[in-house]
């Protein structure tokens, strides 16, 4: 752990370091061209913190963004339109949602699809061909469909959510569920055990390493879906719909700090299914 | 503990004589991509009740499918086979036989005691008597005290006296293991052996035992078969002349040398035509 700290850190440093030579770079060309209307000459210390503190800048500064964040989350109230952390339980709302229906659907798939071999034939090709239509095609078809039989507000975005998550679960589950090996299914066979018991004790205990790694991807997948599935509603509320009005009015520094806290979520979702997971399989004796 | 053990005996060991498996011109042909393999060929083998027969041969000999088709793993293509009267399939329904294999294969993420409770779970049986039958197993493979434990806290050979406890935990008098012992070092070969055969002596099962050792196969046995490849065939059957009180160092007797060379003979004839 400790030996980790140093080069993390240099890592991190070193992004920063770029980030504020770009955004002295992207920034350069507005303050020249403010400096050249009011008629001044810039010095290069007065161009660098002019690129550092522009209203709507081509790439804010990592300070510009903290402020951002730190005034929206912390000093606004959690009850605010304006509060980055309403918005952020709206979008974490829906994206909980989605993956609980999504792994739902996932597992109920990759169980039919180990159990009945014409749903190993047929249903696989039609997952696959599911995940290939871009998202962001039809996801608007999703919100409208919905609508048009009165359902709208989370459940939509949570469809959009479980459209992405199942597929991870799917193929991670058939192959968890198949990992048992020749020799354990025979020795199941000896005891005469149904196929039922041989899911219960022997099959899904197995794919135990399969279906947390399959939760992680599924649950990043699943925070994009509730993203991209604010989008289209007219941009209301949630982390994308910050995004959305940022891009409309060139606020580029709220949709930085939009996408900041959608990488901290994210993080945080996949950092608490990796806990569960070491938790798990230690006990199960399955770690690595 | 020994009277419910000479209970145990007597409910089990039927009278001597009978032939519990029996194989009459068995063949089994695998197709495979490279053409077929002929596993089998026209085996005829009776087993009787309380025997120790072991199956010794090169690999390819068709000895582990052998017991493989006894334990209805396999569908021979020619021939007959009976386990207890009826077909292997009837026998496995009935849960007539417990299978030990090469690897342990317990759960890992089950205790001792979860595992070998595993088979009672699925046949059924009551959770006092899961439990009952767990403690007494257990003890008959001197492993009393690790019901608690998991099975990467155990040796090697201790993982496989739980397995070979596992298949003895319901009411099968077959016994059908394929080289239980040929993944552990000698010296804790030799002590299992050891104790494999106090367990046959006190439970009074019919063991059918895979093996490609010649010393383990002499000294375990009262009945030798020696198998050869291509096609898979028995070319000789030894009734072993030893006494059934095997003390380890027996196997410096002439007797046993003796048992020991005609087994090797058996073994050099099969590969003659190689």
């Amino acid at each position: 752990m400790r030996q980790s700290v140093v080069p993390v850190l240099t890592v991190v440093g070193a992004l920063f370091v770029v980030w504020y030579a770009a955004a002295v770079w992207l920034n350069a060309p507005w303050a020249h061209d403010k400096a050249k209307r009011s008629g001044e000459v810039l010095s290069v210390s007065a161009l660098v913190a002019d690129t550092w503190a522009q209203d709507k800048p081509k790439l804010p500064a990592p300070h510009q963004v903290a402020i951002e964040l730190w005034e929206t989350t912390v000093e606004k109230k959690i009850t605010s339109k304006r509060s980055l952390v309403y918005h952020s339980w709206v979008t974490l709302s829906a994206t909980i949602l989605g993956f609980v229906l999504g792994t739902g659907l996932g597992t109920l798939l990759a169980v039919g699809i180990v159990f009945n071999r014409t749903m190993d034939m047929s249903v696989m090709p039609w997952v696959i061909a599911s995940q290939t239509i871009p998202i962001l095609a039809i996801a608007p078809m999703i919100i409208v469909v919905l609508n048009a039989v009165g359902i709208s507000g989370l459940l939509p975005k949570a469809m959009i959510s479980m459209y992405l998550s199942f597929f991870p679960v799917v193929v991670g589950m058939v192959k968890g569920l198949r990992s048992p090996d020749a020799m354990q299914l025979d020795q199941m066979r000896t005891w005469n055990a149904s196929a039922s018991q041989t899911f219960w004790r022997l099959r899904l205990p197995s794919s135990m390493p399969y279906l947390f790694t399959s939760l992680k991807i599924g649950m990043a997948a699943s925070l994009v879906g509730a993203i991209v599935g604010e989008l289209p509603t007219g941009a209301i509320a949630g982390l994308g719909a910050r995004l959305l009005a940022g891009s409309y009015y060139g606020q580029t520094i709220q949709i930085w700090s939009a996408l900041i806290m959608a990488a901290a979520l994210a993080a945080a979702l996949v950092g608490i299914i990796g806990i569960l997971q070491r938790v798990t399989l230690k006990r199960m004796g399955m770690a690595q | 503990m020994a009277n419910e053990l000479n209970k145990l005996r007597q409910t089990q060991a039927p009278s001597p004589a009978t032939s519990v498996i029996r194989a009459q011109n068995l063949d089994l042909t695998f197709q495979t991509n490279d053409g077929p393999v002929h596993a089998l060929k026209d085996v005829s083998l009776d087993i009787g009740a309380g025997d120790f027969v072991s199956f010794i041969g090169p690999s390819g000999c068709g000895k582990t499918t052998f017991l493989r088709v006894m334990a209805d793993l396999e569908q021979p293509t020619g021939g007959t086979v009976t386990v207890n009267g009826v077909s292997p399939e009837e026998a496995r329904r009935a849960r007539a036989y417990g299978y030990v294999f090469q690897a342990a294969g317990l759960y890992p993420w089950r205790t001792i005691g979860g595992n070998i409770r595993l088979p009672l779970e699925i046949m059924g049986y009551s959770r006092a008597d899961q439990d009952a039958r767990v403690a007494r197993v257990l003890e008959l493979v001197e492993l009393d005290g690790f019901e608690k434990k998991y099975p990467w806290q155990l040796s090697g050979g201790m993982q496989q006296r739980a397995s070979i406890a596992r298949a003895l935990a319901f009411d099968a008098d077959i016994l059908l293991m394929d080289e239980p012992f040929g993944a552990l070092d000698e010296i804790v070969r030799d002590h299992l052996n050891e104790q494999l055969l106090k367990l046959w002596d006190r439970t009074g099962k019919t063991i059918a035992f895979v093996t490609h050792s010649i010393p383990e196969a002499v000294y375990l046995s009262t009945k030798i078969v020696v198998m050869s490849p291509r096609p898979g065939r028995i070319t000789d059957v030894i009734d072993s002349p030893l006494p059934r009180d095997r003390p380890l160092d027996i196997r410096d007797t002439p007797e046993f040398l003796e048992v020991a060379h005609r087994v090797r003979e058996g073994l050099r004839a099969g590969h003659g035509d190689d």
